[in-house]
């Protein structure tokens, strides 16, 4: 069974970085702040390079969708094991408009395209935690879907899929081929080794743009506001459990 | 008391911040040409942001643990290797990493910004060891050598002796001819890294009436009977760095493990010192930043007399002063880095980035304690390793009056 991978990469903001909303409230700043690949397309990588390290698959694709920093996120990809990438070019004005709805589209044609039989996302990107991509893009293919995924296995075509959900763990089976997405536990990401990094550079990367693919990506919403949530008010101390009843009563609550 | 190590925790958060800002300036990927000593390759940033990583979430957790055991850990060592970082120049046939001179350097800045015992390994095994072979050695040498060095064998650098420090020709170790043979006599002192060294690029001089035009480079396996390692001393910084003496009885050495000619020794000793001491400023800078960042986190956080101490006129004066020091120091270790990889001389500089940056960094740390108070007095506090770890700088690979003789020298000669 050789199966051909795509992973989805976004190019989201740090984890680690401190966000400021732009003094227009239309947005966070993005300018001069640190990007990379968003944790849970790392996930999916390291997913997928782990399966063509046990002969279960035999090409990795890794694809991204934004301006042309967004070739950064590929270039980590690549050197974390991806054969090709594929960026899909959206200006920087177009790409604070771009949703789900688009990429998923994107995503979706692509994967036709390129015969892909599994396609492995993040569950969510950490900029808008909007955890629709893959369920969308398995919906545009009418292909079956694992979301949040801790553990995956294939055998044959057929994938057994550990899922977290609400209640605990289920475990699902489905046939390829389908869209995965990948959860924090799936497992560990691997650091790019310096031989990998040199060897990306020969590793061919195409570019795209949406008109290419047949995709409009006219945006859909319009962003009114974006704010940061109101500062946390201090709590208050009760000297004992009555009058912490008799305060909760007093705000109305039952 | 509580409250402070609270304060502990978060400010290191907060600098992870910080050096992350700068990271993101490097990338190339933008219209404008950027012509400063910060233009690097997207290879360049990508190796800068994921040896940074490897140091802040694997390296940095262990740093106490490894000073107190005076050692290494065996994990830490083959994670480097797995990652390609003791084989960067090495070329890819041989299973190295194939990249330039200046990855070295930022790999070896990466790295001391947590532990300049891991910065110092890095640096000697790509900028002395790995150098000193891929330069001189025979194709047979390289075969042999280059996969080890890349994959799993530390390499260690043999020359000063007890009697011969900063006048390293007057070493004694000396090496007489055997028929195909050579068998090497002498001790060894100060040989970093070779407790764990699995192959020691030996100076001994094959004879002595030539002085220094004698000495000759002899490559040893460990396990070669009559080397032995001994004691590792007990010093005041780097104590997870070995640091012992290497004897030799009677080891017998076939000429095939000469590297490069007899009595020419000398010669590439001091080349690879000179190439060595950018290195050693990388590890100097980098240790210098790291704790400087570590402080001036601190710094935002304490507050006395209802202020932050960071908003002290004095205060911001002496840090101002510090960070520019360090801002020189940078430039002129890369600077150096640049001009050797262009192929153009570059020793002067090598020279003035060694010695600024180690001065430098003992400057540096120095400070910081002072602003640290006295939580950068105790070992609760990573602060007090890096005064500690620095002060070495100014003295291995050249001593600072070293390395201005050295600079006087081709000033002089500048002007002929």
């Amino acid at each position: 069974m050789s199966l051909r991978i795509l992973v989805g990469c976004k190019r989201a903001i740090d984890y680690a970085v401190k966000i400021q909303v732009k003094s227009d409230l239309s947005g966070v700043v993005t300018e001069g702040v640190k990007h990379a690949l968003n944790p849970f397309d790392e996930i999916a990588m390291e997913e997928a390079v782990r399966l063509k390290e046990k002969k279960l698959a035999n090409e990795v694709i890794a694809v991204s969708c934004g301006p042309a920093q967004s070739q950064d996120v590929l270039r980590t990809a690549l050197a974390l094991g991806a054969d090709k990438a594929f960026h899909v070019e959206v200006p920087a004005k177009e790409y604070e408009t771009l949703q789900p709805i688009h990429v998923s589209k994107i995503l979706a044609k692509l994967a036709e395209q390129e015969k892909v039989d599994l396609i492995i996302l993040g569950k969510q990107a950490i900029d808008d935690d909007c955890n629709q991509t893959g369920q969308m893009t398995a919906a545009v293919l009418n292909w079956p879907q694992a979301t949040f995924a801790s553990k995956l296995q294939l055998k044959d075509k057929e994938a057994t899929c550990e899922r977290e959900i609400d209640g605990g763990l289920e475990t699902i089976s489905i046939k390829l081929p389908a869209v995965v997405t990948a959860d924090l536990r799936l497992n560990t990401p691997r650091y790019a080794t310096l031989p990998n990094i040199m060897k990306a550079k020969k590793k061919p990367l195409k570019k795209f743009s949406p008109k290419d693919l047949g995709v409009d990506i006219t945006p859909r919403q319009e962003i009114v506001k974006v704010c940061e949530p109101p500062k946390r008010q201090g709590g208050g101390k009760v000297a004992s459990t009555e009058e912490l009843v008799e305060r909760i009563k007093k705000l109305g609550v039952n | 008391m509580f409250a402070i190590r609270n304060i502990g925790t978060k400010t290191f958060r907060l600098c992870r911040n910080l050096a992350q800002k700068n990271v993101a300036n490097l990338s190339t990927s933008t219209d404008t040409i950027n012509r400063s000593l910060y233009n690097f390759s997207d290879e360049e940033v990508q190796l800068k942001e994921t040896v940074g990583r490897l140091a802040r979430e694997k390296i940095e957790p262990k740093v106490r643990e490894m000073e107190q055991q005076g050692d290494v850990l065996p994990e830490i060592r083959q994670l480097m290797f797995d990652n390609g970082l003791m084989g960067i120049e090495i070329p890819e046939e041989y299973g190295g990493s194939g990249l330039n001179f200046f990855s070295s350097i930022i790999a070896i800045e990466e790295f001391a910004k947590v532990d300049s015992v891991i910065g110092g390994l890095v640096d000697l095994q790509n900028t002395v060891v790995n150098t000193l072979l891929l330069h001189n050695g025979s194709k047979e040498l390289l075969d042999k050598y280059c996969p080890r060095l890349a994959k799993d064998m530390i390499g260690s650098f043999c020359l000063s002796e007890s009697s011969s420090g900063s006048d390293a020709f007057a070493m004694r170790t000396s090496a007489s001819k055997n028929g195909d043979y050579y068998t090497i006599n002498g001790n060894k002192l100060w040989i970093s890294n070779s407790k764990h060294a699995g192959v020691f690029f030996v100076m001994a001089n094959v004879n002595p009436s030539l002085g220094y035009k004698g000495i000759t480079c002899f490559v040893v396996d460990r396990d070669t009977p009559g080397l032995t390692i001994g004691k590792n001393e007990d010093k005041l910084g780097l104590l997870a760095s070995s640091t012992c003496a290497v004897h030799f009885d009677d080891v017998k050495v076939h000429e095939k493990n000469i590297l490069g000619k007899i009595g020419q020794g000398y010669k590439y000793a001091i080349s690879i010192l000179n190439e060595g001491r950018i290195g050693i400023g990388a590890q100097m800078i980098g240790l210098a930043q790291g704790c400087f960042d570590k402080t001036i986190a601190y710094t935002r956080e304490r507050q006395q007399f209802g202020q932050r101490i960071f908003d002290f006129q004095g205060m911001q004066h002496q840090i101002s002063h510090v960070a520019t020091q360090l801002e020189a120091a940078r430039l002129l270790v890369y600077n150096a880095a640049r001009l050797k990889e262009a192929g153009k001389p570059f020793i002067k500089e090598a020279a003035m980035a060694k010695y600024f940056a180690s001065e430098v960094a003992c400057q540096t740390t120095s400070k910081c304690i002072d602003w640290m108070g006295g939580v950068g007095y105790t070992k609760d506090y990573p602060i007090e390793k890096y005064y500690r770890d620095c002060k070495v700088g100014t003295i291995y690979e050249g001593t600072s009056n070293i390395q201005l003789n050295t600079i006087a020298k081709l000033i002089d000669a500048e002007f002929k």
